[in-house]
């Protein structure tokens, strides 16, 4: 939406600034008078707060490095080195290990609020699917960050989580071997995942660019869902939105601080304050809780299916889950954005979203009895959701009246 | 409103299922008392009394098997910290002698500096040392133990910050032991009557009932000496596990007095700077139909 530029450059160094690097105007156009529909509502901060948690994540990250060491004999030392010599270091890496929680927190809150208003539907399927991207890369970035302490839970999950890639039939040994950088998690491990942990946020940061830019072409969807027809439907993003999502960002940061001073550990395993061990297998090995309920997917398959062996099988379901969300635009057949206009999805919707929590749940139980059988109906819900129940959907429902603008929408709120 | 009512409840929801990981492994154990510890809370600090008790304990007792490879001596005079005076640090630091390879004979005689020296040189030497059984070393072991609690009630510690998990076990552990396997022994999966390994101690809160570590404190092991004008400190077990309890806590977690400072001072600017930003964002959008 940049062919309405309204800048004009004020001095001789700006027009000449202007002519070679339109930096000031591309900065206008998209950071404060881009238009934004006017209606949107709290949910709709969390992608400034997602860019706040980066920003945190890099910056306390970089400072890290500066005083971790990448070895098997030194990282579990270096970490407790940080945290008890270096000037401030205690508060630099509670920030960054709950702050890895807290943008989880957020990005799954932007998911589903992303789920809930339709914000994936045409034209903004490419937005979408970036975001899944974004959420991949954010869980490869989480994993490898939680084994560079090297605690028992680290290694563990290094152990367990690089062993999946072994189901893959005929290339799942070497890639083993190559993502371990041996036969067994050791110090080239370390040293590999130090350094894909310290590259990927900024391929993070580009995928995000991106993301922004599949934002800035058919502009914000909205709570109503429906199309912003002109002008009286928006305002320009500053100050008004520039200053809503600022008062966000202060606001999530109470909960985050809450948690980075007064109970840093909280989130946390205590099985990671004992050194990595790969002769003691813990009692359980748990992933941070943001991983559980893929976790509860991958071990809900615990039996064959045809010719794939159950451990295949669970690698078909853990990565299809997240496949799956790749094909949401195209599965959710329903031509209405927003849950609030749609009386079954809305119910279906938070059954998903029960749903997604028992999972979360079950992830973290032990694999027995129950649970076992909890797990496996969870699962076979979420693929049914996605599967078959937003495909019907589309199709039998009957959606309530749209309001045939914004503006008309928020008329109507303010006179109910 | 609501949108906000709707956001702070999701938040809640979402870091409660944080929880279960640790709540998941729960086992047979008895259930862990929480005890009352100065450093809980937002407004915790440590007790420099009870840290200079818990160190003596430590010292006398623990520091025979047990080392603290990430402590040195300098620690013990910082602030939050026992807090001793320099030349109280200095004269203990003397009292033992460390490995240096410059030194006249490799060895000399350790300064503030310097680590807390092992008690064994090699794991090996200790687990020779111990029946096979490796004393832990103390450095983080208060933050590397935890209580578990049954849903819902861990959902609530996320609300009061409780992170004394560790101390909690600890005490527990030291007064856990039983010198027969008591009745409320599990029985072994064919049904017969719990069975104790040669040189293994029955503990209620260890896991597996059956500890390397023989009971290591009892009452009037270790003599206190009380400061002029204190109330005289009670020598009894209880007393000595929570001292070296809260001690051990304070190695894992020497900031642990600033940190929540520090934390009580950013929340309230988060609170107040939160406020005045509704206010100003209330300001700008007054007007607007939205």
């Amino acid at each position: 939406m940049s062919e309405h530029s309204t800048y004009t450059p004020g001095t001789g160094i700006e027009k000449w600034l202007d002519e070679r690097l339109p930096i000031i105007r591309f900065s206008k156009e998209h950071l404060m008078d881009f238009p934004t529909p006017k209606n949107l509502n709290y949910w709709w901060t969390f992608g400034a707060i997602l860019v706040m948690c980066l920003g945190i994540q890099i910056v306390t990250g970089v400072i890290l490095a500066m005083h971790y060491t990448p070895n098997v004999a030194m990282a579990f030392d270096s970490v407790e080195h940080i945290r008890r010599d270096v000037n401030g270091g205690r508060m630099i890496q509670s920030f960054h290990a709950v702050g890895a929680s807290m943008f989880f927190a957020a990005v799954y809150i932007h998911i589903f609020r992303g789920m809930y208003f339709g914000s994936y539907k045409a034209p903004r399927e490419i937005l979408w699917i970036l975001g899944v991207l974004i959420f991949v890369l954010m869980m490869a970035t989480a994993f490898m960050g939680y084994v560079l302490p090297w605690g028992q839970m680290s290694g563990w999950a290094a152990t367990v989580i690089t062993n999946i890639f072994a189901a893959i039939p005929v290339i799942g040994t070497p890639l083993l071997e190559l993502l371990r950088g041996g036969f067994s998690v050791g110090n080239p491990t370390l040293n590999r995942f130090f350094s894909l942990h310290y590259l990927l946020p900024f391929v993070i940061a580009a995928v995000v660019a991106l993301h922004i830019w599949a934002l800035h072409v058919p502009g914000n969807n909205n709570p109503v869902g429906v199309d912003v027809k002109d002008s009286r439907d928006t305002l320009p993003f500053h100050p008004y939105y520039t200053m809503k999502d600022a008062f966000g960002m202060v606001l999530f940061l109470i909960p985050f601080c809450w948690f980075a001073f007064f109970a840093p550990d909280i989130l946390g395993h205590p099985d990671n304050y004992i050194q990595f061990n790969s002769q003691v297998t813990p009692a359980h090995i748990v992933p941070e809780w943001y991983f559980l309920p893929f976790y509860a997917i991958l071990r809900a398959i615990d039996f064959n299916i045809l010719f794939i062996d159950s451990k295949l099988g669970g690698v078909i379901f853990f990565g299809g889950s997240i496949v799956i969300l790749f094909f949401l635009p195209w599965l959710d057949t329903a031509k209405t954005r927003s849950g609030n206009f749609r009386p079954m999805f809305k119910w279906f919707y938070w059954i998903f979203v029960v749903n997604f929590i028992a999972l979360t749940y079950l992830g973290a139980a032990p694999a027995e009895g129950i649970y076992v059988i909890l797990a496996k109906i969870s699962t076979a819900y979420y693929f049914l959701h996605f599967l078959f129940i937003l495909p019907i959907l589309g199709r039998i429902e009957t959606p309530r009246p749209l309001p045939t603008s914004i503006s008309e929408s928020v008329l109507s709120k303010k006179h109910a | 409103m609501m949108n906000f009512k709707t956001i702070l409840t999701t938040l809640a929801l979402v870091i409660g299922t944080s929880g279960v990981a640790v709540a998941a492994d729960a086992h047979s154990t008895p259930h862990i008392e929480k005890q009352s510890w100065s450093f809980a809370g937002i407004f915790g600090t440590y007790d420099q009394n009870q840290l200079q008790r818990g160190f003596q304990v430590f010292r006398e007792v623990c520091a025979s098997c047990h080392g603290a490879r990430l402590i040195a001596f300098r620690n013990l005079q910082e602030e939050g910290g026992p807090s001793f005076s320099e030349e109280q640090v200095k004269a203990l630091a003397a009292e033992y002698e460390v490995d240096d390879a410059t030194a006249d004979g490799g060895r000399r005689k350790a300064v503030p500096a310097d680590r807390w020296p092992s008690p064994f040189a090699t794991e090996q030497d200790a687990r020779d040392a111990n029946g096979g059984a490796l004393p832990p070393d103390f450095s983080v072991l208060a933050k590397a133990r935890g209580v578990t609690d049954a849903f819902p009630f861990w959902v609530f510690n996320y609300f009061t910050g409780y992170s004394e998990g560790g101390p909690d076990y600890i005490h527990a552990l030291l007064n856990g032991y039983h010198e027969e396997v008591p009745e409320s022994a599990p029985h072994n999966s064919d049904g017969t009557p719990f069975d104790l390994a040669e040189g293994k101690h029955y503990n209620d809160y260890f896991p597996g009932h059956a500890i390397g570590m023989a009971p290591p404190l009892s009452d009037g092991l270790v003599t206190y000496v009380a400061a002029e004008g204190e109330a005289e400190v009670p020598q009894t077990l209880d007393q000595y596990s929570q001292d070296v309890a809260a001690y051990m806590m304070w190695m894992a977690e020497p900031h642990l007095a600033g940190r929540k400072q520090t934390g009580f001072v950013v929340l309230l600017f988060l609170i107040g700077f939160s406020a005045l930003m509704y206010l100003t964002k209330r300001r700008i959008w007054q007007g607007i139909e939205h």
